[in-house]
């Protein structure tokens, strides 16, 4: 049994890290994530951890200390938000093509500008082909499991990728919610020890870190890291089924929430999926088959599986918290039609770009698009299937 | 869903209005609980208006998004009565706890077309008698629990003992008073 706690998101993501006592945590303080590298540096000082805190003078110098720390053949972590990532962008891929399994805790916030500290998925999606793992979090539970299983996925011999947790600032992130943690010493047995295979610090194999890769190489060392990215689907599989075995919470790379007989659906990610399963079930009191799909593994992407699970639906919305402002859709929902098409799935399906800058998603918006959906199912087709929800038309 | 309650919070930056409903989820989830406490962040300056919201429940909450029908809504401030419209999509099943010392034709006034119950206290009195000092949000938040019946209230000024001490680690000194702060505040708050 676990044990019964209250805790924010980022007390959660905190938590998880003293749990893992990473080797080095460096991270460089940003709204909303501020508070996991205050917390953590806390069970530094009180010696609940005896992790190398670096307190670096920008977001990235702190990526730079965990490559370097990663690649000295030492476990890393670091937090951050928006425009911390943003600063990150340059050492984010070199992490990813180092092959380095450092792990990131993402409260996600839109990136500037206009300046904002509030919740959208823009820095995410900034790096969604960076060769990062991306698992996404609907409540402080999820930012706390994911965190826990990520060193597993990531370090994987078959994986060696980064890999971040995300979760919505503020709405999760500083929000009080029950959460069962796992104990102690059950963390560490799950977590294990970092044993890499290659690092620098190992007298008896003199390797180079980083060297110049031209024509001659790069191209298979970029193959090699999409090959990773398909390997990471089974390791996370695998990974997931160890962790319900010690707590009894399942994961899969999406929840299908009430999608047995389900009509219509609405695919999105982070805690808007809870705010959508509460609107499902009202539905369903009216006879309204709604349901959600919860998209948890965004990087790599379960495309075939997406397809698999939306055959059968009579019209799907598709959330997305960022614009890609490219005059077509959302990635999200990119992702998902892409997905569709290429594994021969043809329902009718629209996108809604919300909650940009924090925007609130209320129930009665997410009520709107399953009466959308309910008009388009009877149609058959949906026009103009780029759309907004919760925005002011003038 | 079946026992929601839904707790709106409206005061200004420095009174303490997100700590109480913070200490109210903690309190809520000692009783065991699924709760919510959280913070609308906007302009985080002194004196700013400042709302923060409670879900307590019996079954687990999954909603992700402000408060707009509350049960139950706390003032922290009257001034915010003329400025915000602190009765929005308040239920008239519900109740009002406004932190004041106006009298009731001018609530009634102020709160125009609400149908609800109106509670008032006097968290300044209070305050001043047990801490020697103005923190309206612990008198505030006995009011809140008093008013809604969220638990009994044996079950929380026990509960608040304990929150008090890990609170206030480092300043126990100002444990005993709060804890009167919050027996006052209990039998100060009033119906009108």
């Amino acid at each position: 049994m676990g044990i019964r706690e209250r805790l924010s998101g980022n007390e959660a993501a905190a938590i998880a890290m003293k749990q893992i006592n990473p080797d080095v945590v460096a991270a460089f303080p940003i709204t909303p994530s501020t508070e996991i590298p205050q917390y953590f540096s806390s069970f530094v000082s009180n010696g609940s951890v005896d992790t190398e805190f670096v307190a670096v003078e920008s977001e990235h110098s702190a990526m730079s200390a965990c490559i370097g720390a990663e690649a000295a053949g030492a476990r890393a972590m670091t937090a951050t938000s928006s425009n911390g990532l943003s600063l990150m962008w340059e050492m984010i891929y070199i992490a990813s093509s180092t092959r380095l399994p450092i792990v990131m805790s993402l409260v996600n916030r839109a990136v500037s500008g206009p300046l904002n500290i509030h919740n959208d998925h823009s820095d995410a999606m900034g790096v969604r082909d960076s060769g990062w793992i991306q698992l996404f979090s609907e409540n402080n539970q999820e930012a706390y499991d994911n965190l826990l299983m990520a060193h597993r996925i990531a370090e994987h011999k078959d994986v060696l990728l980064p890999l971040m947790v995300c979760q919505d600032g503020f709405i999760t992130s500083h929000s009080i919610e029950n959460i069962e943690l796992v104990e102690d010493e059950k963390v560490k047995e799950f977590v294990g020890t970092y044993k890499p295979k290659h690092y620098l610090l190992n007298t008896a194999e003199p390797i180079a870190v980083g060297p110049l890769d031209l024509q001659a190489y790069l191209f298979e060392h970029k193959r090699a890291q999409a090959e990773a990215m398909k390997n990471a689907k089974k390791v996370i599989a695998s990974v997931s089924a160890e962790f319900e075995k010690m707590t009894g919470r399942h994961y899969e790379f999406f929840e299908k929430y009430k999608m047995d007989d389900s009509e219509i659906v609405i695919v999105c990610m982070n805690s808007t999926a809870g705010t959508a399963k509460y609107t499902a079930d009202c539905l369903r009191e009216n006879g309204i088959k709604a349901g959600v799909l919860k998209v948890r593994m965004f990087r790599p992407f379960p495309a075939e599986e997406i397809a698999k699970a939306l055959a059968n639906q009579k019209a799907v919305a598709v959330l997305d918290k960022a614009d890609s402002l490219n005059a077509a859709g959302g990635p999200l929902f990119e992702d998902v039609t892409s997905a569709m098409f290429v594994n021969g799935v043809f329902v009718p399906t629209v996108n809604y770009i919300y909650g940009i800058g924090g925007r609130d998603t209320t129930e009665s918006e997410i009520r709107n698009v399953y009466m959308d959906l309910i008009e388009i199912a009877k149609k058959g087709k949906a026009e103009n299937p780029y759309r907004y929800l919760g925005v002011r038309s003038k | 869903m079946g026992d929601l309650i839904e707790i709106r919070w409206h005061g200004r930056g420095g009174q303490g209005a997100k700590t109480a409903s913070l200490l109210l989820a903690d309190a809520a989830f000692n009783t065991g609980k699924y709760i919510q406490g959280f913070p609308e962040y906007g302009p985080e300056r002194m004196g700013a208006p400042i709302t923060a919201y409670n879900r307590i429940s019996s079954c687990p909450i999954t909603v992700h998004s402000n408060i707009y029908t509350p049960d139950y809504v706390v003032v922290v401030d009257d001034t915010l009565l003329e400025s915000v419209n602190v009765t929005a999509g308040l239920k008239k099943e519900g109740a009002i706890i406004i932190n004041t010392t106006k009298d009731s034709n001018y609530l009634k006034n102020v709160l125009r077309d609400y149908e609800g119950s109106i509670y008032t206290i006097d968290a300044r009195k209070v305050s001043m008698e047990a801490l020697g000092q103005y923190f309206p949000n612990t008198p505030m938040l006995a009011a809140v629990v008093k008013v809604s019946n969220i638990m009994s209230e044996e079950e929380f000024m026990q509960d608040m003992v304990g929150s008090f001490k890990h609170k206030f680690a480092k300043k126990p000194e100002v444990i005993a008073g709060n804890m009167k702060a919050l027996e006052l505040a209990m039998k100060e708050v009033k119906k009108i």
